[in-house]
């Protein structure tokens, strides 16, 4: 499963400047883990040990994958995955 | 209706179907409409609940000064409130916002202090929280951790929703402070066991992201996780597309922000009519289109109004 992987600004350090990646596997972890390959550090600047980082926010086809599956959310060829730092309105 | 202040006339806004973007007769679309409020957005709601529970307490006396962080729209209804209760607001905004809102803060006699455009409202949250530090002696209401934010709709707008549609099964809102979401969702969720929240984030431009560390980020304090089901993420194009619809097909002339709850509630009207339910799915008009006019949200290509708002903090 080919899915793409929107980079936050603050992480295209890792992507040589990429905006976008391209990650495989059959469920988000596993994407993220395979663009770790290539991009040392990536994983852990998205997770810890309980799971997401805590102001991190992923999406999977602009949805919010802590009301999915999470980390072990199934993905599928051309899904996009979003990633974005959390942040405030009003 | 006839109330003794403008400050009594907050709340009891109507509940409107749109007979028009309603997908199909069982799956119904209603748009609360939260711009009939005094200065014309849903955060007259928790900016009047916070000064009134500040003033229950004895932290607010007339002459006092109000510290706010906003990116505008409750900066707005404080400004307003103060002004007849006699307090002085500072609202801390982001500069990359709507000429419209400062014209407003400043009518209403708010002070502004302009926080960096990256970084958005976190930015703003920083910044006032550093001055509330360096002034004790102002009364910052913190929208964001304060629980007469989503009280006021706990109280407010989900009793008003479950009395006027008593069918609800969604409720669609925006996620800025959490408050609505948070006030009216677990209300509903209490009383009406089954119904759906679904919440839709605006999602910006990079600038308002900021370029700091992801452990940076910012949660409010009234967030709860457990009262959504469903969190929509959704950019500036799809909201200007809704928005432009909304005011197409039903004569609602509403802001951006409204566009994005509207592009929610539709998300969850396909699911239900792929599961073969019914829905009445309820969402909020958060405000008009009046202070986004000069964003040029309304007119020209859909593309060109999109990109107009990159690096602005549109909801």
């Amino acid at each position: 499963m080919a899915v793409t992987v929107e980079v936050p600004t603050v992480l295209r350090g890792l992507t040589e400047g990429q905006r976008e990646v391209e990650g495989r596997g059959a469920d988000l972890a596993a994407v993220i883990a395979d663009i770790d390959v290539r991009h040392c550090g990536f994983s852990q600047r998205i997770t810890d040990q309980a799971g997401l980082r805590k102001f991190v926010n992923v999406y999977l086809n602009d949805e919010d994958v802590r009301f999915l599956d999470g980390l072990r959310t199934s993905v599928a060829d051309g899904d996009v995955v979003t990633i974005l730092p959390a942040v405030a309105g009003g | 209706m006839r109330f003794g202040s403008l400050l009594r006339s907050v709340g009891n806004t109507p509940l409107v179907g749109l007979p028009h973007l309603s997908p199909t007769p069982d799956v119904r679309l209603w748009a609360k409409l939260e711009d009939r409020n005094p200065t014309g957005s849903v955060k007259d709601r928790p900016a009047l609940a916070m000064i009134e529970q500040a003033e229950s307490r004895g932290d607010l006396e007339p002459g006092d000064t109000i510290l706010e962080p906003t990116s505008g729209n409750t900066g707005i209804s404080l400004a307003m409130a103060a002004k007849l209760k006699g307090y002085h607001l500072v609202a801390v905004m982001p500069e990359n916002t709507s000429r419209e809102r400062t014209e407003l803060l400043t009518m209403w006699g708010a002070q502004i202090i302009y926080s960096s455009p990256v970084g958005g409202s976190n930015e703003a949250v920083r910044l006032a929280k550093e001055l509330a530090a360096q002034r004790p002696h102002w009364v910052m209401l913190y929208q964001y951790g304060n629980y007469a934010n989503s009280r006021s709709h706990y109280e407010g707008t989900g009793p008003e929703l479950l009395a006027d549609l008593p069918e609800i099964t969604h409720f669609v809102a925006g996620l800025g402070t959490t408050g609505t979401l948070m006030g009216a969702g677990r209300y509903l969720k209490e009383h009406k066991p089954g119904v759906r929240i679904v919440a839709a984030e605006p999602r910006y431009g990079e600038l308002v992201y900021g370029l700091r560390n992801l452990d940076e980020g910012f949660v409010p304090e009234l967030y709860d996780p457990d009262v959504l089901d469903s969190r929509v993420s959704v950019g500036p194009g799809d909201a200007i597309r809704r928005t432009r619809e909304l005011l197409e097909g039903e004569g609602i002339f509403a802001g951006i922000s409204t566009g994005a709850i509207l592009h929610a509630a539709l998300i969850v009207a396909r699911r239900a009519i792929r599961a073969g339910e019914s829905a009445d799915i309820a969402f909020i008009v958060c405000d008009g289109g009046w202070k986004y006019l000069s964003t040029g949200a309304y007119t020209g290509t859909v593309e060109a109004a999109a990109e107009a708002l990159e690096g602005q903090v549109w909801a």
